[in-house]
């Protein structure tokens, strides 16, 4: 799945992505084609949520760009580090759900990703510390995750995607369960850490509004099979935050991408 | 607001109380009852003794029953720790080898549905009187932990395997992170049915062997002590086999709430 660039003319060309999926399909067992086929060049850097109805196959991209599944036809580029890296070291993963160990300790959990690569237990928990304290947790990291609020779960899924210091975030509609209140904040949140950070995020999500506050292009999709209908850049001024989300400009993008995604909702249903 | 608070704590208490002294109650009216019976009708203690009389006889006859009762519950331990390795490793094997639990699942089937006091004969005839015995333990105690521990692997969260995918892990690493500690509420709870069964498996075995002779565990005396008329002895052996099925649980099932109450909704007190 995970293709390293070969022949130096296409890495010249491919130097700046972080992802690039070209004429990817993927078709289930039992028939259904779920997605494509779907071009999508994703450059170093950049945050783009991929937005959809339910069932465009959003999710499926992303556990393709993991490696989590096998593409049907096409192909699925990631750029890694390079040099000696553990499996899945550059891809960071956050599920819709907390995905959490209910048996063992908060900082366990964010260290469970050095552990599977056999890194020391010291700077393991070093690191996955560090890493709570990125998120904003560092007082919870012996606390059992049913002791935790949904939105600081969600805190520690983040910290856990981070602890590996990935340079790809992928994250699957990581805040859909959350109250809006809560969603706000972690919205904030996550958009300091990837100003600090400097990840390549992707984030899907079937919320319009979340998708523009959050992100430098919106990428909305078709309804199943996941194609791509519209691809919208959203350019204000940067840093954003709260006052983006009551500016003019940002109705506007969200009327557009609204307009894009209509087809979807207005069109025969396959739900 | 004072009158309020103590209406609503006091039948709480009052309730955890009540499910205490009930049941004691009950025991002793029906200890009581059991006792006047027996004397006011002058019942011969060969027909029916009387509470008073089983205790006597449980003192008087301590030295043998202690040991009669040393012998099934060596014999229950082991066969519920074969049970327990036998369940866990064979449910761990089918894990990773369907074929594997295509071809051998049936007949654990097979073992677990056919009486085992119809086995227990049969397993005389070919095995040790002591090994037998603990055979017929092992028959009844594993198939529950089996399935339960099965189950139990099979429910590990889709996402999370999904995880250890993603980070590259190995089958060990996922078998001892991933799969094993989800599946430990299902294999406590397997554990916890087997320790009850492996003593009936054990007292079983040692009725069945009863005849053939060489026997000194509980179920024996009582096979024994019924031929001899002994009914005090056979009502006090029949009070330790209970006693020791009682804490048979009781052990499994604090075992099982040490293990859990830090994170399983099951061992979770009921104010959270």
């Amino acid at each position: 799945m995970v293709e390293r660039k070969t022949s130096p003319t296409v890495e010249a060309s491919l130097t700046a992505l972080a992802v690039s999926l070209r004429a990817v399909t993927k078709t289930y067992d039992n028939g259904v084609m779920a997605l494509g086929p779907l071009d999508l060049a994703v450059r170093k850097g950049e945050f783009i949520s991929l937005l959809g109805p339910s069932g465009c196959g959003k999710s499926t991209a992303l556990r393709l760009i993991a490696g989590l599944s096998a593409a049907s036809s096409g192909t699925v580029r990631v750029a890694r580090h390079e040099g000696p890296v553990q499996p899945g070291h550059g891809i960071g993963f956050v599920f819709q759900e907390p995905t959490l160990m209910p048996w063992t300790s908060v900082r366990e959990n964010v260290r469970l990703p050095l552990r599977l690569g056999g890194i020391p237990k010291a700077e393991g928990r070093a690191r996955a510390d560090a890493a709570l304290a990125s998120v904003g947790l560092a007082d919870f990291a012996d606390a059992f995750p049913r002791e935790l609020s949904g939105g600081m779960k969600m805190r520690v899924s983040l910290a856990r995607s981070l602890v590996t210091d990935p340079d790809i975030l992928l994250m699957d509609e990581p805040f859909a369960a959350l109250d809006e209140i809560t969603r706000f904040r972690l919205n904030n949140d996550l958009l300091a850490l990837w100003r600090s950070l400097g990840k390549t995020v992707i984030f899907v999500t079937h919320s319009v509004f979340e998708s523009v506050y959050l992100s430098q292009r919106v990428v909305v999709m078709t309804a199943r099979p996941g194609r791509i209908e519209a691809d919208i850049r959203i350019e204000t001024v940067e840093p954003r935050g709260e006052e983006f989300r009551t500016s003019a400009a940002y109705s506007d993008y969200c009327r557009k991408v609204s307009a894009a995604l209509a087809p979807s909702y207005s069109g025969q249903s396959t739900l | 607001m004072t009158a309020q608070s103590s209406v609503t704590t006091k039948p709480s208490g009052a309730q955890s109380a009540m499910r205490l002294v009930l049941p004691v109650i009950v025991f002793a009216a029906g200890l009581a009852a059991w006792e006047l019976v027996v004397r006011i009708k002058e019942i011969p203690p060969y027909v029916l003794p009387a509470p008073s009389v089983i205790f006597l006889t449980l003192i008087k006859d301590w030295a043998v029953l202690s040991q009669s009762l040393a012998t099934t519950l060596l014999t229950t331990l082991e066969g519920f720790v074969a049970a327990g390795i036998g369940g866990i490793a064979l449910a761990l094997l089918f894990n990773q080898s369907k074929w594997v639990e295509y071809s051998l699942f049936p007949y654990a089937v097979v073992l677990q549905v056919t009486p085992v006091i119809a086995i227990a004969p049969l397993l005389l005839i070919y095995l040790e009187q002591q090994t037998a015995v603990v055979v017929c333990a092992f028959i009844v105690a594993f198939f529950p932990v089996l399935s339960n521990t099965t189950l139990g692997l099979n429910s590990v969260d889709r996402n999370l395997a999904g995880l250890f995918q993603l980070y590259g892990a190995s089958r060990p690493q996922t078998l001892r992170f991933l799969k094993l500690p989800a599946a430990l509420p299902y294999i406590l709870g397997g554990l916890r049915i087997a320790g009850g069964l492996s003593l009936i498996g054990a007292v079983v075995a040692e009725i069945a062997a009863g005849t053939a002779g060489a026997g000194s565990g509980l179920a024996y005396r009582i096979a024994e002590s019924g031929y001899r008329l002994n009914i005090p002895r056979m009502f006090a052996a029949l009070l330790l086999l209970s006693l020791a099925g009682i804490v048979i649980y009781g052990v499994l099932a604090l075992i099982s709430h040490l293990v859990l109450r830090r994170w399983h909704e099951s061992a979770l007190g009921k104010e959270n």
